[in-house]
């Protein structure tokens, strides 16, 4: 079986959805960042009648989820759904390979 | 007159441990915002404290304690504090020390409506509205029950500021709420408080300096003041104990409950601290922790973001105190006899200072508040909301 793992970084506002989002799709193991960020708009710029000023990282939440490849657009769809408002810093998703799952309890591998 | 020392001294203790209630208030509300919010939540606490300390001695104090005009408001004889001597006056105490006293209780009211605003507030138009307020909301309503005014001459009870700070910034912060609009996200997503050992320290800070604020307000070092120390203890522990259990049957005993539950007991006793005793005190809490438990879940469940309980807990706690005060008065203890002894009319007087006291400051501050917000705007934008009030506001981070 090959296995991906999904970093999403999303809105901390729009968690709970994901989560529950993931949970419909039958994920229920995660593990989950507060991070800092910025993407293409360098954060978001404030303005003031002194000028402007730039808040460049913004807080998100990163969570990474390892599946079956076969179960990866699937799951990049629902976290797309829940996670989006439509406005600039929605976030993003990267899928990356994964060589070996281990269960450390016991020892039992996967990959 | 010459000085008593002893009251004195128990006045000048009594204002420090009622200024400490204001940044109380602050680390109360700041440990239940969320983490973007936690300065701007504190600030705002010290910025009003430092604002009405200073309108305060210019004409707050004699907006409300000045010789009366039409039982309404005080004249501004006492402008810049003209006249207000450091000499003994006929209480015993300085005239001086007295605005002092009064001044404290100013402040933290007007920290209590900043419930109404919390996590969207412009800082430049609350710094406005603030000003606006404590003049033309709480220096009259000072004035109706303390200054001479209609609500003193009718007979309504208020001992420590229950109708005065307690209904009327509750109410206000409903009209504020009201005005200003929910948070962005209110109801879509759950806002958790981000630190409830901040919040629980900030009620440790509010409890202790009641003690000034009720006990105090006897304006001398007596059996009233002993009396009103004991019955302010007892209340806020039934009121802890009434809304700790009233969470308990309906789920997990909240650490949240139980301190909001104390400030409900706080407030009821507020208005009847001379006047009742201790048996009455600990009826008088544990009836408020379960009213302000109710009214927050009824605040829930219309969806309205009074977001941090001002309404609640000072109002509808307020409302009940005053109401409890012409129930639960003994004339052995403060000279007033209530219904429990018989006496209709002080539950009546007391009902209609109450009201009044409701219904002005709920309307007067849905007008201002709307008058600003057309002028200033109330609100921040989208985005200043978005990353928070305190980079957007104070260019920091907690």
């Amino acid at each position: 079986m090959v296995m991906k793992m999904i970093k999403a970084i999303i809105r901390p506002e729009r968690f709970e959805f994901v989560k529950k989002a993931l949970e419909n799709q039958g994920l229920s193991g995660m593990t989950v960042m507060p991070v800092e960020g910025r993407g293409d708009q360098k954060g978001i710029s404030l303005q003031y009648r002194g000028g402007t000023v730039q808040v460049d990282l913004i807080p998100k939440v990163l969570i990474e989820v390892v599946i079956s490849d076969a179960d990866a657009d699937r799951v990049i769809q629902a976290i797309c759904e829940s996670a989006r408002t439509g406005k600039r810093g929605d976030g993003r998703i990267f899928v990356l390979p994964v060589e070996r799952s281990i269960k450390v309890r016991t020892g039992e591998q996967e990959s | 007159m010459t000085l008593d020392t002893g009251t004195t001294a128990w006045l000048l203790t009594s204002t420090a441990l009622v200024m400490l209630m204001t940044p109380g208030v602050g680390f109360f509300y700041g440990g239940l915002v969320r983490r973007k919010n936690f300065i701007s939540m504190v600030a705002l606490s010290f910025i009003v404290f430092a604002l009405v300390s200073i309108q305060w001695v210019l004409f707050g104090y004699s907006l409300s304690f000045g010789g009366d005009i039409g039982g309404f408001i005080g004249n501004l004889d006492f402008a810049g504090l003209s006249g207000v001597s450091m000499e003994a006056g006929d209480a015993g105490y300085p005239p001086i020390l007295f605005v002092a006293f009064q001044g404290v209780f100013a402040a933290i009211a007007m920290a209590i409506v900043t419930s109404g605003f919390a996590e969207r507030v412009k800082l430049s138009s609350f710094i406005i509205f603030a000003l606006l307020w404590t003049t033309l909301v709480y220096d009259p309503l000072a004035h109706w029950a303390w200054g001479g005014g209609w609500a003193s001459v009718f007979g309504s009870l208020d001992f420590a500021g229950g109708t005065v700070v307690h209904i009327s910034s509750g109410f206000a912060a409903l009209a504020v709420a009201m005005v200003i609009g929910k948070r962005s996200g209110f109801g879509q997503y759950s806002m958790e408080p981000h630190n409830i050992p901040m919040t629980l320290l900030g009620a440790a800070l509010l409890w202790f300096g009641w003690f000034g604020f009720n006990a105090g307000s006897a304006l001398a070092a007596n059996g009233i003041a002993a009396n009103a120390f004991m019955v302010t203890n007892i209340s806020a522990a039934a009121g802890a104990l009434a809304w700790l259990a009233a969470s308990w049957y309906r789920g997990k005993p909240s650490s949240l409950g139980m301190v909001s539950g104390a400030v409900a007991g706080l407030v009821a006793i507020t208005p009847a601290a001379g006047f009742v005793n201790v048996g009455a005190s600990i009826v008088i809490g544990a009836i408020a922790g379960l009213i302000c438990y109710g009214a927050m879940l009824f605040r829930l469940k219309r969806g309205l973001d009074e977001s941090l309980d001002a309404w609640a807990v000072h109002g509808m706690g307020g409302l009940w105190g005053a109401f409890a005060t012409g129930i639960f008065a003994i004339a052995a203890i403060g000279g007033y006899p209530g219904l429990i002894e018989g006496n209709l009319d002080q539950f009546i007087a007391n009902t209609i200072g109450a009201l009044s006291a409701m219904v002005y400051a709920f309307v007067v501050t849905l007008v201002l508040a709307v008058i600003v917000d057309k002028i200033l705007g109330l609100r921040v934008s989208e985005d200043e909301e978005y990353v928070g009030l305190d980079i957007s506001q104070h260019g920091e981070r907690a």
